[in-house]
């Protein structure tokens, strides 16, 4: 069972937004959590420990740069929940170990608690229950490792 | 419930995620070295039967310095020492290589390629993924899909003049557009369908992807089973159930005429006619969408008697088309109406080696992508069929096909 507090973004997040190209050159996580969503919000990276992000349609679209599920993983989001993922943010995220889900959005606010049930397929807000669209085993043994690589790594 | 081909293969629905058991999984030179270094930070064995692996080198072949020959040199040990399939340079196309009777019916087939969606055309889905996914397929012989929803391409007529395969695939991907398929899989289907061979079938699933779409696939028929029989392959014929697309649209083949894609778009494609008298400076035969026996052929018989009047490079797609083309006598024709014949693999596709455009050049290829500086900064790409790059090479300038026509 994952909780968290919900932080609601709009529509066509890009990969720019969640992380600018000016951050790539270094390999520090840090540093990218540090400037998360810097173009679109400054005062976002410092709430984001705990969140949730409830985004509009197209969430990740633009560049496929993997740093962007990383910095929002290493700034401590809990997961991202959206209608519509761009595809290849859609795999980063799974692979990188951030729970992403895939739902119709009830209408909700800023600081709202968030439960979500990965196993089951749900989360629940305000007393209400949702369903998302269920990941599968491995995806789910993937999220649990912290991504791809962890998940190998551990069964060596 | 009747299901779409893709469903059917992935045992899910349009829009469930699913684990799937992954038939053939191939690399070539430029992701097989990004998968090797991923799978040693795994730190684990090779974890599904080593032959359902493929590294096959096409990208830049043979190296064209001292680093790539390094990088190449490290994945062509650890290729043999882990007993997978190995391609060396020379070999040809990792698309055209699995095409040569390694990929079958109903198969999941993964790529470390975006062109990887080539296999579909033996009724296969056939996907790319990124180095990290591969290597996690190396370790497991599984990962996971989202079932994509299907837009279903009803072919009818047959095509006739000038045209070809190619110009079905210039069709679907600006009427579709770049993004239009985005994540879809594409099911062609229709009485239209068996008129095409299946190295028409491989061309038109290769472009799948300049739409967006996740894969592009053709049913299994009569003959797909007779040529994968000529591999030694024994497979079922795939029968299309009642289901439901996501979109569905309709091609007359008769309605096709040759197209052209306009540098930078692949989607901005015009009949070669209005574009009739634009001069070139070289012609590119090959690459995973035409580098072909048929293609050759086709191109020899055009230039048979002879000269092209600009530079012509050909690049047979894999060794066992220039062997082929060599025995026909395809090759002399091809050298001696004055063609360079370069080593089977992706050629000057990329832009790193043999055929590099100048600042303002222009070249007629028979590639998928025309992207800026794709093969040379300041270069400028027409994208065409073999046929309309024969007729364009004898008169150095873009030239219809039927003006050539036997
Ligand atoms: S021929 Fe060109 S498009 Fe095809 S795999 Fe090689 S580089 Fe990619």
């Amino acid at each position: 069972m994952l909780k968290g507090e919900v932080i609601c973004l709009g529509s066509d997040i890009d990969t720019d937004l969640v992380i600018a190209g000016r951050y790539l050159r270094t390999k520090e996580r840090a540093v990218w959590a540090a400037h998360v969503f810097e173009d679109l919000d400054p005062t976002l990276a410092p709430r984001l420990s705990g969140a949730v992000i409830v985004a509009g349609r197209n969430f990740g679209c633009g560049s496929s740069r993997e740093q962007a599920p990383i910095a929002l993983k290493e700034a401590g989001v809990v997961a991202v929940i959206s209608p519509l993922f761009a595809r290849i943010f859609f795999r980063n995220a799974i692979n990188v170990g951030l729970p992403v889900l895939e739902a119709d959005i009830p209408s909700c606010s800023d600081g709202d608690e968030i439960r979500i049930d990965l196993e089951a397929g749900s989360f629940e807000l305000c007393g209400t229950t949702y369903p998302f669209t269920p990941l599968s085993p491995r995806m789910r043994e993937i999220l649990t490792a912290g991504g791809l690589v962890n998940y190998w790594r551990g069964k060596a | 419930m009747s299901r779409t081909l893709t469903e059917r293969i992935l045992h899910g629905n349009a829009g469930e995620y699913v684990d799937a058991r992954v038939d053939r999984a191939y690399v070539h030179d430029g992701t097989g070295v990004l998968t090797l270094a991923s799978f040693r930070e795994m730190g684990v064995p090779i974890g599904i039967d080593p032959a359902r692996i493929s590294v096959l080198f096409d990208h830049i072949c043979p190296a064209n310095n001292g680093t790539t020959a390094d990088l190449q040199r490290e994945l062509r040990q650890y290729a043999s020492s882990a007993g997978v399939l190995f391609s060396d340079c020379g070999g040809g196309i990792c698309h055209q290589i699995m095409s040569e009777g390694c990929i079958l019916p109903g198969e999941v087939v993964v790529g470390a390629d975006s062109h990887s969606c080539t296999g579909g055309a033996f009724g296969a889905f056939a996907t790319g993924v990124g180095a990290t996914d591969m290597a996690a397929i190396w370790a497991s012989g599984e990962t996971w899909f989202r079932v994509p929803e299907t837009i279903g391409i009803s072919l009818e007529g047959t095509l006739s003049g000038g045209a070809e395969a190619k110009d079905v695939a210039l069709n679907v991907v600006s009427r579709l557009g770049m993004e239009g398929a985005t994540y879809a899989a594409l099911e062609y289907t229709g009485p239209g369908a068996e008129t095409i061979d299946m190295e028409g079938r491989l061309c038109i699933c290769n472009m799948g992807v300049e739409t967006g779409a996740k894969n592009a696939l053709f049913y299994a028929d009569p003959v797909c089973r007779e040529y994968l029989a000529g591999y030694g392959h024994h497979v079922e014929t795939q029968v299309p159930e009642d289901c439901s697309y996501r979109e569905e649209c309709i091609i007359d083949l008769d309605d096709i005429v040759p197209l052209v894609a306009l540098p930078h778009r692949v989607d901005s494609t015009r009949p070669v006619a209005d574009l009739a008298g634009t001069e070139v400076d070289q012609v590119l035969l090959g690459t995973c969408t035409n580098g072909r026996y048929t293609d050759l052929k086709r191109f020899a018989e055009m230039v048979r008697g002879s000269k092209v009047k600009v530079r012509t490079i050909v690049v047979p797609a894999s060794a066992s088309v220039l062997l082929r083309a060599t025995e026909d006598g395809i090759i002399a024709d091809l050298i001696a109406a004055g063609c360079m014949v370069v080593t089977p693999g992706c050629g000057p596709c990329l832009g790193i080696h043999s055929g590099v455009l100048g600042e303002g050049e222009v070249c007629l290829s028979t590639a998928n992508r025309n992207f800026k500086n794709r093969m040379g900064v300041g270069g400028e790409i027409y994208l065409a069929s073999p046929a309309t790059a024969a007729a364009t090479a004898l008169t150095g300038s873009i030239t219809e096909p039927e003006v050539f026509h036997a």
